[in-house]
Parts: structure tokens; C-alpha cells; sequence
């Protein structure tokens, strides 16, 4: 297998982009890596969406992006994992290039939220449609049934969830291309709109429009495209049972452990080992399970790391550094590789204010549905 | 939902109708091809009890479009004596009073309506046991 | 001889009194109160219809059998809010309760008196031996129009009664049906509330129909009020069935435990089987019972009943009335109330 790394980066702002199409947001984010890098070619495109057919209405986007990127011909195809669709495209790319089928690919999540369809409804089919959506559950619905166990099993209180959501927002401000620029206050946090108790509105990730993509090629190739290229060290996939009710604790996130396991093997690092993260915070307390299942912090502790500040900048092990989906958005198929922009930034030292001093090791972690698909990916400054 | 996959479904919306794995004896809801816990491919159907246990909950205040007459509503996983957990509604009562522990009983009800002349969508949701009649758990 | 070998009754758990439907329209409510004899009735859930009411009270009623589904070769539900205009509510409640595919299964309407022809035909199919058991229910809905006198009464609830041959709780002694054609009430297909002839829903409809039938079952049982222990009419208010009752003969106290309306509410087809219900879940080995009942358009279906020695062990299977009219309750506000009863128009 050969060694794997990212060179360049692009990524559109994050928002409700009005003006901007499904196919402009990826071809925006698509040039912008190609232009850092100086390429004017690509051996593949792995693009991961979850639902552009019930968002916008179209299926099949692989060839529409190569063709709208003006490379009609490239080999091209979309990888769907919910709301980790952008992680999985990134183990694809990944594989793709460290197997030696292909040089030079990009890497690609793009979702376009805001184009008039019901989002509660197209983000509901993630869940399982027999078991969850059938009964009327949201996905709000499911990751406050993860809260409400969280809370009955380590007395995670309402203050703490709060304060994650604090957290992400003093971390947003400081990124130009977040959604939300603006920092919260906790009492706002505590007394915004409840939305499936205990979660309330600032508990939840926002509906984004949004594309993210990066360029891969083997390490041996990577001066040729930039002069700090990123190591893409380690890759862990796993699956859960794919309805809550199924899980032994729904507390607990076993994909995301079991992925992280896998990743942290391949890099041969463990959790103590990582300076700056950025995990899957489509609520509060997903960010507070998901630090618990990759280890970043003993099981059950997950809720004093916000309150404390040992997950903020300045902390022990920044997580979110970008603003997580909380602050920056969550374009469902971009985020995962939104992530790993944070983190090639990171390690890159192009974070500005945001930046973690002296970050070696950077670890994405990335989920579809309430957790039974998890990503994670572990990144090595060179 | 398009009347087939909802009608496929039938036995275990409207009798609780489950597998027992004959390999571990595991139960599984709704019955599947395979266990999950054994990969036994051999299942009898058994009845779930009608009552259990409020695992974990919530209360929906934004609804998907088909429930939004419903909002608020409480959701919970209920576990049942034979260890399956189903994810349901908890209805005919206060939907913040519903707490992991709650005993609750499964009754028998209109699930969803599929838009203004689609098919009517049945199957069970749960009610506190301080508000149903315990006569009717069995 | 056959008879019932298990009943269950189902009342919803929502209600809302005849004082806040009036504070609504600006009534006075004692007058309703006083002129209806009507206190409060219940309120089917949003996610309660005639299946589910059917479903409810069938588990009870095989419970208290003990019969096993699949011996049960007729299923008739007899409402006038089946949730379709056209497919059956009968199907859904056979695959619920475990009964067929080796079943007829019919929906019966006929305004108010549905569920007892629905139990009158199960009843009669046992008799004739074509089937071992049979299940007639009576389960209702139904809507009255805002600001209506029917907005005080109609409720949901429902009955479902078991007959067979052997191990029979309840005899049936006689029964008894008087029919005539007389619009009094009724529902246009595609109309979403029923109409009534206002007054005309009483002589000529209501009592007259009442009347005749009990008359007629007497007169073919030689039974005189005297001898029974309990009577039910069919219960549009609170104060039609005392009066047609004491017509007859009978005293309040034969009427009092099945004339459930008063919290209950009218609950159409369920009407008067809900009563027998609330009977049932008191009445000694060897009590005589009468229940007749009445639908618009206009008829009615009598039946002289006669516990028997197993009843006092088997209802015990299986919830009783009072428990849900006395049990645990929720009290809607009008608003609430409208939204239930989907008088709300939301965009889709
Ligand atoms: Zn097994």
C-alpha cells in the first residue's frame, strides 16, 4: 500500500448560499483545491452527498460534477453514508490512491439543504424507515433519546450540553467561513426553543448549503504539488446496528469506538497521542459521546470536557476547532470533508486564530445517522 | 408509504409478531432474516408482551409534516419482558411525564395517515400504566 | 343454546365536559347539563379510530373467552365512522386480533344500531352452526358539527362481544328487531358531519322505534319489566332512554348501571353495547338483562340476556367499563378538543 497525502484544500463558505447551486458549490470548492495545487487534471472524483436526489431532485452525481468541473471523461462516482457520506468519500479517495489504481484524485462532499425541500423529512431517512421514521421519530428526536441516556446513566445535566454548544460558537466565530460568526452565551443556549427535550434549537447543527474538497496523490508525488503536504496516516470505518433501539447502551456509540480503534491501529498512535480533533457534533451531545467512544476522554466523562475547557482552544486536546457542525454548519455530504480541511489547516499552521500550537497528529471523525455508520481519519503533519 | 411495504409489514405492526432465534433464542422485532447476535438463520414467531419499560425519551415539539397534527408528542424505547426494545409513541397522556423507568403498556393505534387519501397506517404505541387499565397488559 | 362467551368494551381516555362546549358557543351550561342530562364525554385520541376502539375491546373480549383467534369463522363491526368509505375496518381488526384468514368479515352501517346487528348476525350465524364462534362489535367515532346540540353527545367508545356454544357467559333468551324507513338523521357520502331533523329525532324516530322493539321482545319472551335486574337503551342524551324506559315500565334503577352516557357520552354504534358492557362487569349468575337499541333511519335490535354462573370468574379477564369512565382521565380544552377531532386545517 503507498502512503497517502493531502495537498491542497477548498471549501465554499457555509450557509444558506441562495445563489448557488448544487453543481456551482462543488465546482467552487472543487477549483479552489485545484488551483492551490496547480492542477488542470485528476485521475478520479469521489463525491460524497446524502441526499442530492431529495434535497435538489438529482441523482447521479458523479458525472455532473466531473462534467461541470470541465473534466467530463474522469472517472467519477458518489459515496452515500448518511451524514459521514463526505468521511466514507474520503476512504474511497484514500484507498484509491494508496492501492495505486489512481495518482491524483479529488475528494469531494458537497450538499445543497436550502432548495425548498423539507429537511426534518430527507434527514429522517437516514434513520431506519420500518423501525424509527415509521413511528415519527426525527433526528433531533433520536439524538435526545441519546441525551436522556446519557443523562440517566452519568447525570450529564442540561448546563453541560449547554456549554458544548458555547464552545462551538466562541470556536466559529473565529472561522470566516462558518455559518454562524456570532457567539452564544449559555443562559441563550439554555433557554432557546426546545426542539426534543432535552435538546433545544442551540443543541442542534443548522441546515447548510455548502462543498468541501481536497486533492490526494501518493506521498512520493506530494512536493510537486505543495510544500507542506499532509500524511493521511489512518483510516477506521465501522457500522452499529442501524436503529437505536437495537444498541446495548444508547448511550454509547459503539461504531465510533470501534472505528477510531481501527484508525488509531493503521497509525500506530493512541487518543493521547492527538492535539487537535474534529468530531461529529450534529448536536451537543453527540460531541459529548463522540469524545468518549474515540477515547479523547474516559467513558462517562464526556460532559465535564466542555465545562471545563479542556476540549476549547487552549485546552488539553482542542476538539471542534472549526466551529464543528454546531457553528461552521453541516452540509450533510460536505462535512466530513469539511473536517478534514480543519485539520490539514491545522496541522499546516494555516488556522490563523484558530490555531492549535505545535499540532502534529489530527484525528476527523465522522457519522451517519444516530450513529450507525462512523468514519474516522487520523492526519500527521510532514 | 406505498401500500405493499406498508402491508408486508402487518403481522409485526399489528400483533407484535417477533422472531426467536433457535439458534441463541435471542428475539428479534421485527423478525429478520438472520440473528444478530448468532447469525442463526431459523426463526419461530413469538408475541411480545404487551408492556414494558421507558428505556430512554423524548418529547417531539417539531414533527415531521405527517405528525405535525400530533405535536408535541413523547417517544420512547420501550424494552418488553422479552428483551426486544421498539421505538414508539407514547400516547394518552402528558408527554413531558414520560421518564426512562415509566411502565407502560402497547396498544393498538392509527400510526399515520398518508397525506388526505392515502392509506391509514396502524401498529402499537405505548401508554403509561398509571394511565391504562392494567387488565389490559397481558 | 348460544350465547356471548366474552365481551370487552373500549372508552378513550380524553374528555371534555358539556361546560366547556358551552362556555365555546356562549350556551349556558346547566341548561345542557339539565336538558341533556349530559356531564361530559370522552374524546377518541388523534390516534383513535373505530379500528383501534375494535381492536381494543376484541383483545378483552377473547380474553375473557379464552378462545383461540383462530376459531372465530365471523367478524362483523357495525359503526357509522369506519375509517374508510370504501375498505374494510373489519380486516385490519381480524389481522390484529390473530383471527383468518378462514373468517367472514363484513362492515356493518346502520346509524346507531350497527353494533348490535353486527352482533344480532354473529349471534345468529353461531346459532345456525355455520360458524363455532362469531364477533360482533359496535364501535364509534363519530363527529358532531361545532355548535350543534350532537357536539355535547357524540363520542368514542365501543364494545365487542364473542358468541359461541359452549362455556357461555351470558344466555341469549330472545331477540327482537323493528324497522321502518324514517329520516330522522343521516350523513351524505363525502359529507364530514351527519344532519338531523331536530324534534323529529324524537317521537317518531327514537321512541317510537324503542318502544316497539321492547314492547316486541317482551311480548314473544312473556317477560314483563319486573323481571329483569338491568335495562339499557340506546343513549343518544341522558334524558331520551330514562324517558322511553320509564314508558316501558322500567324503573331507574333497572337503568342506571348501562346508562353510561353521562360521562360517556353518545358513542353511536357503542352506545347501548357499552352499557350492556358496564352490565356485564356486575351482573349476578341468573340476572335477566334487556338492551335495545336505536339507529337513525330508523330501527331497532333488542335481545332479552340471562348471566350465567361463569360470568363473575371470567370478566375479571378483562377491563371494565367504570375503570375507564372513572379511571385515569384527561380533560381537553376546546382547542385541544378541536385539534383531536381534526377541525384544524393545517397545510399539506
Ligand atoms: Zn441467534
Amino acid at each position: 500500500m503507498r502512503e497517502v497525502a493531502i495537498v491542497a484544500a477548498g471549501m465554499t463558505r457555509f450557509g444558506e448560499l441562495w445563489q448557488t447551486s448544487l453543481r456551482d458549490l462543488f465546482v467552487d470548492a472543487a477549483t479552489e483545491a485545484l488551483n492551490a495545487a496547480g492542477v488542470d487534471r485528476l485521475d478520479a472524483i469521489f463525491v460524497g452527498s446524502m441526499a442530492s436526489g431529495q434535497f435538489v431532485g438529482q441523482e447521479h452525481i458523479g458525472p455532473l460534477c466531473a462534467d461541470h468541473l470541465g473534466m467530463a471523461g474522469v472517472a467519477a462516482m458518489r459515496v452515500e453514508s448518511a451524514c459521514a457520506s463526505g468521511g466514507m468519500a474520503l476512504r474511497a479517495g484514500f484507498a484509491e490512491v494508496a492501492s495505486g489504481l489512481s495518482d491524483l484524485v479529488l475528494v469531494a462532499g458537497v450538499e445543497k439543504m436550502n432548495d425548498g425541500a423539507d429537511a426534518t423529512a430527507v434527514l429522517a431517512t437516514a434513520a431506519d424507515q420500518e423501525t424509527e421514521a415509521y413511528q415519527g421519530v426525527t433526528f433531533p428526536g433520536l439524538y435526545a433519546m441519546i441525551a436522556r441516556a446519557h443523562m440517566e446513566t452519568y447525570g450529564t445535566t442540561e448546563e453541560e450540553l449547554a456549554a458544548v454548544a458555547v464552545k462551538s460558537h466562541r470556536h466559529g466565530a473565529l472561522n470566516p467561513k462558518a455559518q454562524f460568526g456570532r457567539v452564544v452565551d449559555l443562559q441563550s443556549v439554555m433557554t432557546s426553543t426546545l426542539v426534543a427535550d432535552p435538546l433545544r434549537l442551540l443543541h442542534c447543527s443548522p441546515v447548510t448549503d455548502g462543498a468541501a474538497a481536497v486533492l490526494l496523490c501518493p506521498l512520493r508525488d506530494a512536493k510537486r504539488f505543495t510544500d507542506r503536504p499532509v500524511k493521511l496516516i489512518g483510516s477506521g470505518v465501522a457500522t452499529g446496528a442501524m436503529a437505536l433501539a437495537d444498541r446495548a447502551d444508547p448511550a454509547f456509540l459503539d461504531a465510533v469506538q470501534l472505528s477510531a480503534e481501527r484508525a488509531y491501529r493503521m497509525a500506530a498512535i493512541g487518543p493521547g497521542d492527538v492535539h487537535v480533533a474534529e468530531v461529529h457534533d450534529c448536536f451537543s451531545i453527540a460531541e459529548i459521546c463522540c469524545i468518549e467512544a474515540l477515547g479523547l476522554v474516559e467513558r462517562g466523562h464526556g460532559r465535564h470536557a466542555a465545562p471545563s475547557g479542556e476540549t476549547a482552544l487552549g485546552g488539553r486536546v482542542p476538539v471542534n476547532t472549526s466551529g464543528g457542525l454546531k457553528a461552521k454548519g453541516h452540509p450533510v455530504g460536505a462535512t466530513g470533508v469539511a473536517q478534514v480541511i480543519e485539520v490539514f489547516e491545522q496541522l499546516r499552521g494555516e488556522a490563523g486564530d484558530r490555531q492549535v500550537a505545535d499540532a502534529r497528529f489530527g484525528l476527523t471523525q465522522n457519522m451517519g445517522g444516530s450513529g450507525a455508520s462512523s468514519v474516522v481519519h487520523i492526519l500527521e503533519r510532514v | 408509504m406505498p401500500s405493499p411495504r406498508y402491508w408486508r409489514e402487518i403481522p409485526g405492526r399489528y400483533r407484535l409478531e417477533a422472531g426467536r432465534c433457535h439458534g441463541c433464542g435471542k428475539v428479534v422485532y421485527p423478525t429478520r432474516r438472520i440473528c444478530p447476535a448468532c447469525r442463526g438463520a431459523e426463526f419461530e414467531p413469538v408475541l411480545l408482551s404487551r408492556r414494558g419499560r421507558v428505556v430512554t425519551s423524548t418529547v417531539l415539539r417539531v414533527s415531521p409534516d405527517d405528525f405535525v397534527m400530533e405535536s408535541p408528542y413523547a417517544m420512547a424505547i420501550v424494552e418488553t419482558p422479552e428483551r426486544v426494545r421498539l421505538m414508539v409513541q407514547v400516547t394518552d397522556c402528558e408527554p413531558s411525564t414520560v421518564q426512562p423507568g415509566m411502565e407502560v403498556t402497547l396498544e393498538f393505534r392509527l400510526i399515520r395517515k398518508e397525506g388526505q387519501s392515502g392509506i391509514l397506517c396502524y401498529g402499537h404505541k405505548a401508554v403509561p400504566v398509571v394511565a391504562a387499565d392494567t387488565a389490559r397488559s397481558r | 343454546m348460544s350465547g356471548i362467551v366474552g365481551y370487552g368494551a373500549y372508552i378513550p381516555r380524553n374528555r371534555i365536559t358539556s361546560e366547556e362546549i358551552a362556555r365555546q358557543w356562549g350556551k349556558d351550561p346547566r341548561s345542557i347539563q339539565r336538558g341533556l342530562l349530559l356531564e361530559e364525554k370522552s374524546v377518541p385520541g388523534i390516534d383513535e379510530d373505530t379500528i383501534t376502539i375494535s381492536v381494543a375491546a376484541g383483545r378483552d373480549a377473547l380474553a375473557r373467552a379464552d378462545v383461540d383467534p383462530q376459531r372465530v369463522g365471523a367478524l362483523y363491526i357495525g359503526s357509522e365512522s369506519h375509517p374508510y368509505a370504501v375498505k374494510p375496518s373489519g380486516t385490519v381488526v381480524a389481522e390484529a386480533l390473530g383471527i383468518g384468514p378462514e373468517v367472514h368479515v363484513a362492515d356493518f352501517e346502520f346509524a346507531c344500531k350497527a353494533g348490535t346487528e353486527a352482533m344480532f348476525v354473529a349471534l345468529s350465524l353461531v346459532d345456525s352452526g355455520r360458524v363455532e364462534y362469531a364477533m360482533g362489535i359496535g364501535a364509534d367515532t363519530s363527529q358532531g358539527a361545532p355548535n350543534d346540540a350532537l357536539e355535547f353527545s357524540a363520542s368514542g367508545g365501543g364494545a365487542a362481544y364473542l358468541f359461541g356454544r359452549d362455556r357461555v357467559l351470558v344466555d341469549v333468551l330472545e331477540t327482537y328487531s323493528f324497522t321502518t324507513d324514517t329520516p330522522d338523521f343521516w350523513r351524505r357520502e363525502g359529507q364530514f358531519y351527519p344532519r338531523h331533523g331536530g324534534r323529529f329525532t324524537g317521537e317518531p324516530a327514537y321512541f317510537k322505534h324503542v318502544e316497539a322493539a321492547a314492547r316486541g321482545i317482551l311480548a314473544r319472551s312473556g317477560l314483563k319489566p319486573e323481571d329483569f335486574r338491568f335495562a339499557v337503551f340506546h343513549m343518544p342524551n341522558g334524558k331520551f332512554p330514562l324517558a322511553a324506559g320509564k314508558a316501558l315500565g322500567f324503573t331507574n334503577e333497572q337503568m342506571k348501571t348501562g346508562r353510561v352516557v353521562t360521562t360517556m357520552g353518545n358513542t353511536y354504534s357503542g352506545s347501548s353495547p357499552t352499557g350492556l358492557a358496564a352490565i356485564l362487569d356486575v351482573a349476578e349468575p341468573g340476572d335477566r338483562i334487556l338492551i335495545t337499541s336505536f339507529g337513525s333511519g330508523a330501527g331497532s335490535d333488542a335481545f332479552v340476556l340471562q348471566a350465567t354462573d361463569l360470568l363473575p370468574s371470567r370478566r375479571e379477564l378483562g377491563a371494565t367499563v367504570r375503570s375507564m369512565l372513572d379511571g385515569p382521565r384527561r380533560y381537553l380544552t376546546y382547542g385541544e378538543y378541536a385539534k383531536y377531532r381534526e377541525k384544524i386545517i393545517l397545510n399539506h
